[in-house]
């Protein structure tokens, strides 16, 4: 494929002390696709996305991001970072600032631009999450799902190459996962790329490019939305969503 | 003289209606103190519990210190003595405790910070230096640190004065309770805010400087604000050293005329004084902090 990739992990390995949680991982993500990650709770999908930006190390292989390699001596991992969104299952906003402080933080700490720029950028991601009028509450006086909207927003305003999304919807309540869900699925709608750790299949088969199913470390299975669901290969995935389609 | 009876059964003070009248008095008497003091206290009490909580408060606080200026009254304090002295010990005692305070209580509380954060570091120098500092200096009597700072430091060739050698004790001890405090506020911070940090590309310090210490502060600041007050308390026993702060004077003024209490008590009023000062300081900022907690 001629289109640039954004992520390339290639034969990556993780442990925990004796625990291996990634197992020879092999994984290439191309600019404007959205993929989804599923399996069973402790399969390693969120160490992996995590190594993606380098909240985890990972011990073997490589991970190139944008062309630039991840390991433990680099020196440029704010700029790796900084063109990573990511997206938390507990939001992890910053309790101390406003809404739009949360938004503006990142482009004028990290990216040095003016606090007038930054706020215009910032008004204008609210306004896409569709919540501007929360711009200056304090996070603990929004709900569940406006909460993790403003994160988005803060993680759009850095302007990333790629989001990565580890189990945005996991703590919300029913009635709020679906206004995050939207939100996600307008930036896939508009291009982004995008990486996210969920267990909403009707998410994944409306938005992703690819499935992707992991399972004690390793990639199991992956392919289209369409073939993943209707025609899933292995024992292990199929076990997974009739477990998982039963309700 | 009037004429007297005879009759040794008329004597007044021998009848028994008069006895007993007599002691029905003064027993009822007694009672009617214990009676008066005991409606006065209830009624007190009673009619506090009717006023607002700010009220109530200013109230008991009044009645308490009313209590306390009673005791001090059984003393009796020359006043004229203490007002003559009272210039001298706030112009030379207050100021000196103060600044020698202030000074200390921010160096240590940057000790603290390099402290915690070594604490918290994985790098074992740093870790096993924080830790010993702490131990140590948790471990011995402050007293003692004075006298050591004050008499050993010359040992080595550095020759130092009182007030420098009180501070950089004081600085030293509190330095080293505040490390520990202000590693178990850092700690108390989610992790998810260092990785939220980490993942929008913050490196350590912008981390610890805008989003970590900021959160770390509303539970930093209770335990802080009383390491404050004790270092102003604290600060007396640099006085062993000859430091003329509060201490010192409230001390020596009096001896010359045996009027030890009258120093004393001046002394120790000041000292709540500036005490209270603190803790008024110390609210305030809390109510500060509580600002993003409101719903």
């Amino acid at each position: 494929m001629s289109v640039q990739a954004i992520i390339e992990a290639k034969a990556v390995s993780k442990w925990y002390g004796q625990f291996h949680a990634l197992k020879d991982i092999n994984l290439t993500v191309h600019k404007g696709e959205r993929i989804v990650i599923c399996g069973p709770s402790g399969s390693g999908k969120s160490t992996l996305i995590r190594c993606f930006n380098r909240l985890e190390a990972h011990q073997e292989g490589d991970i190139v991001i944008n062309g630039i390699a991840l390991h433990g001596k680099m020196n440029n991992v704010a700029a790796v970072r900084s063109n990573v969104g990511m997206v938390f299952q507990h939001f992890n906003l910053f309790p101390h600032m406003t809404v739009l402080m949360n938004c503006m933080a990142g482009p004028m700490w990290v990216k040095g631009v003016s606090a007038a720029e930054a706020r215009k950028t910032a008004l204008q991601f609210l306004e896409r999450v569709r919540i501007p009028e929360q711009a200056n509450k304090f996070p603990v006086q929004l709900s569940g799902g406006q909460q993790q909207r403003v994160a988005i927003a803060r993680s759009l305003c850095m302007k990333p190459d790629v989001m990565l999304f580890d189990e945005p919807t996991s703590a919300l309540d029913p009635e709020m996962v679906s206004e995050v869900l939207e939100t996600m699925t307008g930036l896939a709608r508009d291009g982004m790329t995008m990486v996210c750790v969920t267990h909403e299949m009707g998410f994944a088969r409306a938005v992703a490019d690819r499935v992707i199913f992991m399972d004690a470390g390793q990639i199991v299975e992956e392919g289209t939305p369409d073939e993943f669901f209707a025609r899933p290969r292995h024992a292990r995935t199929k076990l997974f969503l009739s477990q998982i389609l039963k309700h | 003289m009037l004429y007297p009876d005879t009759v040794e059964a008329e004597v007044l003070v021998h009848k028994p209606w008069f006895v007993a009248t007599m002691f029905g008095v003064g027993l009822y008497g007694r009672f009617a103190i214990g009676f008066a003091i005991a409606v006065i206290f209830t009624l007190n009490v009673v009619l506090i519990g009717f006023a607002p909580l700010k009220l109530q408060i200013g109230i008991v606080w009044l009645e308490l210190l009313l209590l306390f200026i009673a005791f001090f009254e059984t003393f009796h304090l020359s006043l004229p003595f203490i007002r003559e002295k009272l210039p001298f010990l706030i112009s030379q005692g207050v100021v000196t405790t103060l600044y020698v305070s202030a000074i200390s209580i921010v160096i240590a509380s940057v000790i603290a910070v390099a402290g915690a954060v070594a604490k918290l570091s994985s790098n074992g120098f740093a870790y096993a230096i924080a830790s010993f500092y702490t131990s140590f200096f948790r471990g011995l009597p402050l007293l003692m640190q004075v006298y050591l700072i004050y008499l050993g430091l010359p040992q080595l060739g550095f020759v130092i004065n009182a007030v420098p050698a009180g501070i950089l004790a004081l600085s030293l001890c509190y330095g080293a309770y505040m490390t520990e405090i202000f590693r178990s506020g850092i700690q108390s911070i989610d992790r998810g805010q260092w990785e939220a940090s980490r993942s929008m590309g913050f490196g350590f310090a912008l981390t610890m400087r805008r989003i970590i210490l900021p959160q770390a502060l509303p539970v930093i600041i209770p335990p802080t604000g009383n390491q404050f007050i004790s270092m102003l308390k604290d600060s007396s026993l640099v006085s062993v050293i000859g430091v003329w702060e509060l201490m010192f004077l409230a001390r020596t003024l009096g001896q010359k005329t045996f009027q030890h209490m009258e120093m004393l008590i001046s002394a120790a009023m000041i000292y709540w004084v500036l005490s209270i000062c603190l803790e008024l300081i110390q609210s305030r900022i809390e109510r500060h902090y509580a600002r993003s907690k409101v719903r």
